[in-house]
Parts: C-alpha cells; structure tokens; sequence
C-alpha cells in the first residue's frame, strides 16, 4: 500500500505536530508513507472565494504531486472536502479523477480502509470534547449529521473510545458551525468571532479541558478566540490523541 | 441607476453591537424551532423517504410546468375563479390595483405572502391611496414598525417583546411598559377585528396551486387568512408559478413536511382550501412568473424554485441566526435568500453569497432537498466571474494563487511570515483597519520548524541510522 502523506499549508506551517502525528500514527498501522515535498496548497481558499482562475494552478500542482499513488491522506476534513467534492478549476482528465477519489481524511482513513480497532499505546487522561468540523460531518459523512435522520454513528468518536482515560463530554449544539469558514473569518470578523465564542461558551458549559478535532483549521480560529478571551481550553488535533503524541 | 451594493457583514455586525439581549435571544429562538423539527423529523420514520418524494415531485412540476398551470387555470375557471397572468411585479401589481379600483375599494386587509413582498404591492397601493392592513401578526409588527419582514414564518423574529410593546403603544396605544405577549397579543387581535370587518377585498397568497382541483391551499397558524378571504365579498389571491402541485395526494407529502420542518410542529393550526368563490363573492387568482421562469432556464440554480418556505433553513443557519434578517437587505434572507436574491439582482446581492461559512446544515434540513450550500458556492463564482468581488479581496487571492503555484516561493513566505510574525508590533495586528482576525482573536503561533522541515531531517537521521552497522 502506496500512502501519500498530505500535509495542509497551515498544518506545515502552524501546527507540526498533527501532521508529524499522523505520519507516526500510519507508520504504526505498517503503512508505507511517502511526502511529496513540492506540495503547497489544494487551492481551497481560492475555490471558496468562488475564484477558480486562481485556484487553478494550486490544483494542477496538486495532482502533480499526488499522481500514482494508492492513497492520499490528509489530517484536515475541509481540504479533502475540497478535493473531493470541489476540485473543479482544472479540466477533469483521468489523472484529476483518479487523484481526487484516492484522496481520504485522516479518521475515514483510520477507520474505513484500516478498520482499525485498537489503539494500545494511546493514553490521554483529561476530559475532552470532540469538535468534528462541517466539511467533515455533511460534507465528508465521518458522521450522522444531527440535521438527517438515520442511524447514530461517529467514526472519530468511535476512534477516540480506543484511548484510554479519555472521557468524552457532549455538547449542547455538537454540529453547530464555530464560524471559522475560510475567508469568512475575516470578511465577516463579527458574526464569526459571535460564532467562535457561542463555541467557547458551549465547551465551558460542559467542562471540557481540551478541544479534539480532526480539523485543525476550525480550531485554529477558535483557538484564537480563547486566547484572547483570556480562557484556558486546549485545542488538539485528534492524531495527536490517537498517536499518543506528540503533545 | 444601479442600486446600492448590499453589506450583509456589515449590518450584521450592527445586529450584533447594537446590546446583548437581540442577538442572543434571536438565535436561543431560532435554535429551539431547529431542535423541535429535529423531534418532529425524528418522530417519522419515513422522513428522509418524504424529502426524497417531495424533491421529486417539485422536479417533475417544474419540468412539466407549462401543462399544470394551464390546468389549473382550466380547472380554477371551471370553479369559478377569474384568473390573471403576470409577468412580473409591475403587471402583478396593476392587477390588483385595476380589481381594486373598478371596485371602488379602498381598504383591504391581507395575509402573509411572499411573493406580494417581492412585488412591493403595498407601497404601490398606498401611493393609489389604498388602505392596507396586515392581518399576520409578525407583519403587522413591521408593518407598523416601517420594516420589511426579518424572516419568512417569523417576521418580526428578531425583534423583543419590549420593542413590541413600544411599537403598539404608538400605533394603538397599548402600555408601553407592559410585555406580556397575552396582552399585547389580544390588542392588536381587537384592534385587527375592525380592519378585517371595514376592508373592501381580502388578499392572501397561496403555499400550493393542485393543477387537478384548480384549488389553492393557505396555511397559516393564527387563522387570519381565513377571515381576510372569508368576511369581504372579494378575495384576491396572488400565486406564485412554482406553487403548482399536480394533483390532491401530492399534497399530504408537502402538509407533512412544511410545519414540521418550519416550527417542529406537526401541521399549521389552518390549512384552508380554496376551490372558486364563495357565493355571492369574486376569488380572483393572479398567477405570477417575476423572474421564475429566468431561474428555471438557470442550469445551476433552477433547484431552487422547489423551495416552499419553510424557513428551516434559516433557523439552522448559524450565520442567519446571529445576523438577523434585515441584515440581508432583500425580500429574501438567510440561505434562502442567499441563492435567491442574485437572481433579482447579480451587482446589489453580490455580496450575499459571501454571508456564509458553507457549513452546509440548510441543505440538510431542506425538506425538499434544495442543494441550498453548493448553490451558495456557485453564485460566489458567479460573483468572482463577473469581478462584483471587491478589488482588495481580488488582489489577495491573485497573490495567494501565484504563491501556492510555487513550491520555493510558498516555502519561502512560509519563513519570512513566521519571521515577520516575531517583530511586527502588537498594535498592527490588533488593528481593526488592518487586521480583521485580531479583532477577537490572537493570531496563531507559527511553529518554529515546518512539518516539511522536521521530516527533512527526520528522513535524513533515518538514512544515517541504517547506514550505520
């Protein structure tokens, strides 16, 4: 099995550990896991913008450094999300194609090619929500979208049971947005900033001490929202859960 | 001249600042009638099944839709009913002013519709002199509060019971200081009961035109529709051409699924239906295209004529919710709107798609399953297409896009950014002008070795280490 280890831009540049998490975690799994060096970005902040002229070179970039390989695997839901469902800006030949549906989240990953079902040297001793983010929940379908009705199900959750001494809490709006949204964040700081704080406000209601998703962006924006707010609530990605480390 | 570019973020950011009582409350509100559709979805185990028949049903009517509006017509005559056609708001409006004058009306009380607020039918016929009345409470608020509705089924939603009572003291002198929703409530209902007596024509709009019947159906909650159509001798009903259903058993599908998916409730108090005139008395039905027969043309965006304005979507929004709908500056707000409002007009609501973080909860309670998130997304490329997108934000992206074409050049920004970080002083990024981030938030701390640094040596240590013996 031919992995690609896919680290978004800000994950390499702000937040490390989850991807050097992640690379540790598949290897433990005895997956064989390659990183194209040349990779940047997915193009997603320029797609969303709805600004494909832009988007387009990221995308070709993209698929030049993905191309050939069994699986692509991203600790971030909102940039598979894009890759999956909106790589669009570039023409669609079989290269895209194959690239674009080889392409997994980190959690779906884990648990639906994996399988899975034990995580011995995992420990993590603290009272933690689990924060999955939109791109993840209804556009990736890690989990039942409180909005459809079906069976419960949660593959990070079901991940996350595997660690010992975790104790999950639950959230009074488990699925509501934390407004980060990309470009949202800044074009439109007050409804977002409202948003990241109804989140805050959530977390400490149900005394959670730290925050797991398997989206580092939303908690990238929601982060910065309890720091300023002077509030102590860590924020980590769930391959660091999951790994054991690094913390 | 073109009209004034609207800023949802702006205004919402007003909502927001303007004290900590609306904002909280309107969505604590909101979320509730989210959380009770959530229980009354739950109670049906057939739900998703419903939607998925619905969505079909709206398809095959719009596709088909010139053969059930002539059937309608033909039916609803057969019962009696004069029918009208009109193009848009303007010939929508002469209709209704052109029944009410060869009448010698002056008064007339009416219902909520939508499709009358996307005519601006009131002001027209208050500059012709006529009287109108809104007989649905949450209107009747804004009307007397000089405001367009906030949202589809609630329309004064965003509003207190404070600033209610403040509204009605004015306009019917009840105590300013008493909130009491019983009492407020009872004022205007007796000072509603006159109006409905003294109006000349009744006019409501219509939730589904049955092609079969020729029958339309109004739902309402407070039954005001009902006396609006039934006490004066003329009814008036405008009818919007998406209200079409073919026939009487469609209609169960959508009853189950509108009250539910708006309020969580298991139907609306009254579901009238209407098949020609009561004796002695004129229904008058005015079937309307205003821009929906453009929007059926629109490969991407025709989906939307399915909507039946439940407003589920903008309670689950939680960008609706902490903006109020006023914010959105159209007939139209929350997701909805969104999609909705650039096909009225592409230069004033090209800022509205932007209004959204594409969480993408509407398109999962729409319950005819309107792809309400991934058409958001494709009216912002509509937008960026057509450059409506504001220069600076143009500019930024460009730049973006060239960066993350170029490995070395991207690896590059990445150190002088953390670099950068470092020494620039507190006060820029803190800058409201500046730097909208740091408003609310501290910026992240750039780490000090990148992913792709730490597995460069990582890789290299690993090669050293199997060289070894």
């Amino acid at each position: 099995m031919k992995v690609a280890l896919f680290i978004p831009c800000y994950i390499d540049a702000i937040y490390p550990e989850a991807g050097i998490a992640t690379y540790e975690l598949l290897q433990r799994f005895g997956v064989t896991v390659e990183y194209p060096p040349n990779q940047t970005c997915c193009g997603q902040p320029m797609a969303n913008e709805g600004d494909q002229g832009n988007s387009a070179a990221a995308e070709k970039l993209f698929v030049q450094n993905f191309s050939g390989y069994d699986y692509i695997v991203g600790p971030a839901g909102s940039c598979v999300k894009h890759v999956k469902q909106h790589f669009d800006a570039i023409p669609q030949t079989d290269e895209v194609k194959a690239v674009r549906a080889n392409t997994w989240e980190l959690v779906e990953f884990l648990h639906d090619v994996l399988r899975v079902d034990a995580l011995p040297w995992a420990y993590f001793r603290y009272k933690a929500t689990l924060h999955n983010s939109c791109s993840s929940i209804r556009g990736l379908g890690i989990a039942q979208p409180s909005e459809l009705m079906g069976p419960y199900f949660n593959k990070s959750e079901h991940l996350l049971r595997m660690v010992e001494g975790l104790e999950l809490v639950p959230m009074d709006r488990p699925d509501e947005c934390c407004g980060f949204g990309g470009t949202f964040c800044v074009t439109d700081e007050a409804v977002s900033a409202k948003m990241g704080l109804d989140k805050i406000d959530d977390y400490i209601r149900n005394e959670a001490e730290f925050i797991i998703s398997p989206d580092m962006s939303c908690l990238m924006h929601q982060q910065g929202i309890a720091r300023k707010a002077g509030i102590d609530l860590k924020f980590i990605h769930i391959a660091q859960v999951l790994n054991g480390g690094p913390f | 001249m073109a009209a004034k570019r609207v800023d949802p973020a702006a205004n919402a950011a007003a909502f927001l600042d303007q004290d900590d009582i609306h904002e909280p409350a309107h969505d604590q509100n909101l979320w509730a009638a989210r959380m009770k559709r959530d229980a009354a979805a739950k109670a049906i185990p057939e739900w998703e099944e419903l939607r998925n028949i619905a969505s079909q049903i709206k398809e095959h009517t719009l596709t088909h839709l010139d053969q059930y509006l002539e059937q309608f017509e033909a039916n609803a005559t057969k019962r009696g009913a004069k029918i009208y056609w009109a193009r848009d708001a303007a010939e929508h409006n002469q209709h209704v002013w052109n029944i009410l004058n060869e009448r010698k009306i002056s008064s007339i009380i009416k219902s909520k519709s939508m499709l009358q607020e996307e005519c601006g039918m009131t002001q027209f016929l208050e500059t012709r002199g006529i009287t109108v009345t809104e007989s649905d409470l949450g209107e009747r608020i804004q009307q007397l509060d000089n405001q367009p509705p906030s949202h589809i089924v609630m329309p004064a939603i965003h509003k207190t019971p404070a600033d209610i009572a403040k509204i009605f003291s004015k306009a019917i002198g009840t105590d300013p200081d008493n909130t009491d929703p019983h009492y407020l409530n009872e004022a205007m209902r007796e000072d509603a009961r006159k109006r409905f007596l003294q109006a000349g024509a009744g006019m409501t709009g219509a939730n589904f035109a049955i092609a079969e019947t020729g029958t339309f159906v109004v739902c309402t909650n407070e039954g005001n529709a009902d006396i609006g159509a039934a006490v004066p001798r003329v009814h008036i009903a405008s009818i919007g051409i998406e209200k079409i259903l073919p026939k009487v058993t469609d209609l169960g599908i959508f009853i189950r699924l509108l009250s539910r998916s708006a309020l969580g409730t298991l139907a609306t108090q009254y579901t009238s239906h209407f098949s020609g005139p009561r004796k002695g008395g004129e229904l008058h039905i005015i079937i309307t295209d205003n821009g929906r027969s453009k929007r059926l043309g629109m490969d991407d965006f025709w989906h939307s004529l399915k909507c039946i304005r439940c407003g589920a979507c903008m309670n689950t929004c939680p960008v609706y919710r902490r903006s109020g709908g006023l914010s959105y500056g159209a007939t139209y707000s929350g997701p909805i709107g969104i999609i909705l409002d650039p096909t009225f007009d592409e230069s004033k609501y090209s800022e509205l798609p932007y209004h959204s973080t594409l969480c993408g909860s509407c398109t999962d309670v729409c319950p005819v399953k309107i792809d309400i998130s991934d058409q958001i997304l494709r009216w912002r490329k509509v937008m960026a297409e057509k450059k409506y997108l504001p220069i600076s934000r143009r500019l930024a992206f460009t730049a973006a896009g060239r960066i993350f074409e170029r490995p070395t050049l991207f690896h590059g920004v990445e150190t002088v950014a953390s670099a950068a970080l470092k020494i620039t002083p507190h006060f820029l990024l803190y800058n409201r002008a500046l730097n909208p981030w740091g408003r609310h938030r501290e910026l992240p701390h750039f780490a000090k070795q990148t992913f792709r640094e730490w597995f460069m040596q990582y890789k290299l240590k690993n090669q050293e280490d199997k060289q070894q013996p």
